[in-house]
């Protein structure tokens, strides 16, 4: 099963602890950890479903590459992580 | 007496309390880091602060008056239709911009960017996008604030005897009014306003109006002031015809205003230099004040900083309290200043805090 990990940064706020999930897509195993944890969602997508502006996901160390639909496809043993990079004052 | 006031800056949450008169003292830091983009307080001594964090969104909380800080809804926009392509806004919560009470128990209203109006009947349990103004084909043509790329609604004004009498002010697209309680929504200023930056032919168009700021009076709701990009004006009819008060001074540009509770000739601004510098008149922080519903203007500076003070107020960071005595405001370099008599003299609690969004006093 796909992993998902979040940045330490989202502990401020809630909870956000690494899910070993099911899903084909990046989407799927995002929804995945979201069903569990459903205010983790807001903070990590947009109200479209999409990724929000300032919020990096990667797989496998790669970013993807569909950030609205999050169509991505993963194999169990692909690592997600979910960050975001801290900038300006 | 208010005793307490609420400061929501771009670095966190401050609660200053009253410790003697005249003596003011920062007595509570939340959410330290993240930015408060606009603040309710409960009138049982509760608050809710919505926070607009830089990567992980907008989100709202609230802590009653003994408890502790707790994530509520916020508000959602509906999936994007496909057809919705000449949409130019995005269908996605920007931030909150202004939370009021609804006058009806367990009602909020919240304006936010892109221009959502959202109503919630249970105490921030849950939203609902006001779908009738959202729809408007005349949204399409609102504006983003400031040459940004979001519009916003800047202010909600709800007729304290009529909650169903909604007027709301929109950074840019004018004064926008229900008198339904949301289900039916048009553009209500008719006159009077004016917009210079826009192209000629578009000067007096009604939704070219940037409207930086509404207050109305609470006891005589159908006083309206306006602090608008292009000067300060006044209506006597809830907001459909306005008059230009030209007689404000240091200067006609500002963000903020605030107005007296039960007095309708009284109301508050600051001023500021004109759009493309944004700094006090001369370097001095200055309030005005009018007493004869903007006939004249006393520029009050007793305890406000006058050599080299470069400090801007937006729309939120001006209030007065229930009193109609006590008022604060807050300013883009982290001054905080409070009265208690009117805006004659003003304290400053110690301490320099972060650029300040929005102040509100305790109810």
């Amino acid at each position: 099963m796909p992993t998902v990990a979040f940045t330490r940064a989202l502990e401020r706020f809630l909870q956000a602890p690494p899910a070993d999930v099911g899903g084909a897509t990046v989407g799927e195993a995002l929804g995945a950890v979201f069903t569990s944890r459903p205010a983790l969602r807001g903070y990590v997508l947009d109200d479209q479903g999409g990724l929000r502006r300032h919020v990096a996901c990667y797989v496998n160390g790669k970013p993807v590459r569909d950030r609205v639909r999050l169509s991505d496809p993963v194999v169990a043993s692909d690592r997600i992580y979910v960050f975001q990079a801290l900038t300006g004052g | 007496m208010t005793d307490r006031v609420y400061v929501g800056t771009r670095k966190g949450l401050f609660e200053i309390a009253r410790k003697a008169k005249g003596a003011w003292q920062v007595a509570g830091v939340h959410f330290l880091g993240d930015p408060v983009s606009a603040l309710l307080p409960d009138r049982d001594g509760g608050i809710y602060a919505a926070l607009d964090l830089g990567h992980f969104g907008a989100h709202l909380w609230h802590r009653a008056r003994a408890g502790d800080w707790r994530e509520l809804a916020v508000p959602a926009f509906p999936p994007k239709p496909e057809d919705a392509t000449d949409d130019p806004h995005p269908w996605s919560l920007g931030k909150i911009w202004t939370l009021e009470h609804g006058v009806v128990p367990g009602r909020l209203w919240a304006g936010t960017m892109p221009g959502g109006l959202f109503r919630s009947d249970d105490n921030s349990a849950s939203w609902t996008l006001i779908e009738s103004l959202w729809s408007m084909p005349e949204r399409k043509q609102w504006m983003g604030v400031a040459g940004g790329e979001q519009p916003g609604i800047s202010a909600v004004l709800v007729d304290p005897r009529n909650p169903g009498e909604i007027r709301i002010g929109v950074s840019t697209a004018g004064v926008w009014a229900s008198h339904d309680a949301g289900k039916s929504w048009r553009i209500m200023n008719r006159g009077g306003m004016y917009n210079e930056y826009m192209p000629p032919e578009r000067r007096e168009d009604p939704i070219a109006m940037d409207v930086h700021r509404l207050a109305h009076c609470a006891a005589h709701p159908e006083i309206v002031w306006c602090q608008h990009h292009n000067g300060v004006f006044r209506s006597k009819d809830s907001g459909i015809n306005w008059y230009e008060i030209t007689a404000i001074k240091p200067s006609k540009f500002g963000f903020a205003v605030a107005a007296h509770p039960r007095d309708p000739d009284t109301a508050w601004f600051v001023p500021a230099v004109k759009d493309e510098k944004r700094v006090p008149v001369d370097g001095k922080v200055v309030v005005a004040r009018t007493r004869d519903g903007g006939k004249s203007f006393e520029v009050l500076r007793k305890g406000l900083p006058q050599r080299h003070a470069y400090d801007l107020v937006l729309r939120h960071a001006l209030a007065v309290a229930a009193d109609g005595e006590t008022l604060a405001f807050g300013s883009t370099s982290g001054g905080v200043w409070i009265s208690e008599d009117g805006g004659d003299a003003w304290t400053a609690p110690e301490g320099r805090l972060p650029p300040v969004n929005a102040v509100r006093f305790a109810a």
